[in-house]
């Protein structure tokens, strides 16, 4: 598959923008302003473009609810406070290929009607920041950005907000908080951001990769999009793989590229000559998947039926050396400390969980324990605003229904995986 | 109170957005950069460069890891351990940061040269284990890495 996302970003000045347009960067941008911003919107709904963040809603459906909203003005944010753990996708194109996000934002706007934008970056990307708002003013002086867009009338104002460690805020609504100068707290939905978002005016909230795949939406055509990769959710996709294979990375392939390939062929194996022991397909959210359930198509609808979920496309894989109580005492630990407070079944709950898991990890564990954690996750399932909760119970469950044995083993005899804190790569 | 460049940086922010309120995380890292860390007065500077009141500066601030609401080192070093961190050894280099540095999570070496913060994933699990030293990453860490990394840093 010729890339789209990543192209050119092995060139050493790939984020500068005369390299950029040197392969055609810009002219989707030139070719969009010529279009109806209604007929964008059709395109991309033609395309059927997914949202990449990990919920995988129709962007062209989601565009067309903000541009519908009579009220303005509208707001594009860009979410790329990439968070959660195993996720490193966006990072390339931030980092190397920012006109092609710019180029995507500036189409997003128009086909919406918004006038200011935001990328909503972590703050743990400092590099990114550099180098992100060094693009912006150079498509600023090129007259990609600004009042008078290539001449045609349309403004876009484009700024950084740069995050400040709080994993919630990739949650679009607490990512709007934020943004606004609030603690990081979802929002209850709806009303949902495309009505209601930023400064209580339609919001569209695109992922970095989603927003990437704009301008080669409106140069090749949604029809030809749409034949990319899996039939109800195409494109390319950025898997970013990391864990015990030989080649970690990120590597843009169809959407719907089989797990087992990505891992085997792609990513070159496990490293070591150890055996694969499990993998998580989509960042620590998503539901494990032992080893011999990894032929399945990595796409939105496929992994939901396969008993997980793409998430951000985040593959953790994991050897035989591997404790999964270990695993799961670190995500939930994890999900504790990030829960923002607000809902009662998530704040107390990781809690509580993280204590158990904890005391099973180190010897302690009672009998009765992993029916507590099923109960204490089911407590916390469905009752939250956002699924940061339902997250912590989801892969708890999960890592209890395939890795039963190694729970009931540490309660009767503690953990027997001390290898785990002696690995250091070579 | 802030500097007048820091004023007129803030100033400058403020313009971007529609309210004043929505500077607050660019100001607050501004008064981070000009005191070191949020002192009681550095959140009063940015209370008065937006006119909102103090006490919801202190609880934004509090809310978010990387506002610091206590002295740190003249370096901050990020160790991440999650996961993908976790499973490749990062543990054994908490460790080392103790047993070499006297370094505990959350603290500061005596000579107010290192802080140490353990962190949820960084974004480099390709290269893990990771950290950010300041703004600085570094991936692919062994202890024998940490050290001529950290040598750097004085």
């Amino acid at each position: 598959m010729e890339r789209v996302l990543l192209k050119n970003i092995d060139n050493r000045n790939s984020a500068d923008i005369s390299e950029y347009e040197k392969i055609g960067g810009y002219s989707s941008l030139r070719k969009a302003l010529g279009i109806q911003p209604k007929d964008i919107i059709e395109e991309v709904k033609k395309s059927g473009l997914r949202g990449r963040g990990g919920a995988g809603f129709p962007t062209g459906m989601k565009w067309a609810f903000a541009a519908a909203d009579p009220k303005f003005p509208k707001y594009l944010l860009c979410n790329a406070d990439e968070g959660e753990p195993g996720t490193f996708k966006d990072r390339p194109i931030l980092e190397k290929n920012p006109h092609l996000l710019i180029e995507g934002m500036v189409i997003s706007a128009y086909a919406l009607g918004a006038e200011y934008s935001y990328i909503y970056l972590r703050g743990e990307y400092p590099s990114a920041k550099d180098i992100l708002n060094k693009a912006i003013s150079q498509a600023v002086k090129k007259g990609y950005l600004g009042n008078n867009i290539l001449g045609k009338g349309f403004k876009l104002h484009l700024s950084v907000h740069q995050g400040a460690g709080a994993y919630i805020c990739g949650e679009e609504t607490a990512l709007i908080e934020s943004l606004e100068g609030f603690r990081g707290q979802p929002r209850i939905k709806p009303p949902f951001p495309v009505n209601v978002g930023a400064w209580n005016m339609p919001t569209v909230i695109n992922n970095v990769e989603t927003l990437s795949n704009i301008p080669y939406i409106l140069q090749a055509g949604g029809d030809v999009y749409s034949k990319i990769g899996s039939k109800d959710c195409p494109g390319p996709k950025l898997y970013c793989i990391s864990g015990h294979v030989k080649r970690p990375g990120v590597y843009e392939l169809p959407m719907g590229t089989i797990l087992r390939e990505i891992i085997y062929t792609h990513a070159g194996g496990i490293k070591g000559g150890k055996k694969l022991k499990a993998v998580i397909p989509g960042g620590i959210s998503t539901p494990v998947l032992p080893a011999d359930q990894i032929d399945c198509p990595m796409d939105f609808i496929s992994m939901s039926k396969s008993g997980s979920m793409l998430g951000s496309g985040a593959i953790i894989v994991m050897d035989e050396s591997v404790c999964m109580v270990k695993v799961l005492y670190r995500a939930m630990k994890f999900f504790e400390h990030e829960s923002c407070g607000k809902c009662t079944p998530c704040r107390e709950g990781t809690g509580w969980l993280s204590s158990i898991i904890g005391r099973i990890e180190n010897g302690k564990g009672k009998k009765e324990d992993i029916e507590l954690l099923s109960d204490v996750a089911g407590n916390i399932s469905g009752k939250t605003f956002c699924p940061l909760g339902d997250g912590a119970a989801t892969v708890s469950m999960s890592m209890i229904k395939h890795f039963r044995d190694e729970f009931e083993e540490h309660i009767k005899g503690g953990c027997k995986y001390k290898i785990l804190h002696n690995v250091i790569p070579a | 109170m802030f500097s007048k460049s820091a004023i007129k940086e803030i100033e400058e922010i403020r313009a971007k957005y529609p309210d004043s309120r929505s500077a607050l995380l660019p100001a607050l890292y501004i008064a981070q950069r000009e005191y070191g860390w949020l002192t009681p007065e550095a959140m009063e500077s940015v209370a008065s460069a937006l006119n909102i009141p103090s006490a919801i500066v202190k609880g934004v601030s509090t809310f978010y890891a990387m506002f610091k609401h206590k002295q740190m080192g003249r370096h901050l070093i990020q160790l991440c351990t999650n996961i993908s961190c976790m499973i490749l050894g990062a543990e054994t280099l908490v460790d080392f940061l103790k047993n070499k540095y006297g370094l505990e999570e959350g603290g500061i070496t005596p000579n107010g040269r290192f802080s140490l913060v353990i962190m949820e994933c960084i974004g480099g699990c390709d290269v893990a284990p990771v950290m950010l030293v300041d703004n600085d990453f570094y991936g692919n860490l062994t202890e024998e890495k940490i050290e001529n990394i950290l040598g750097r840093y004085q």
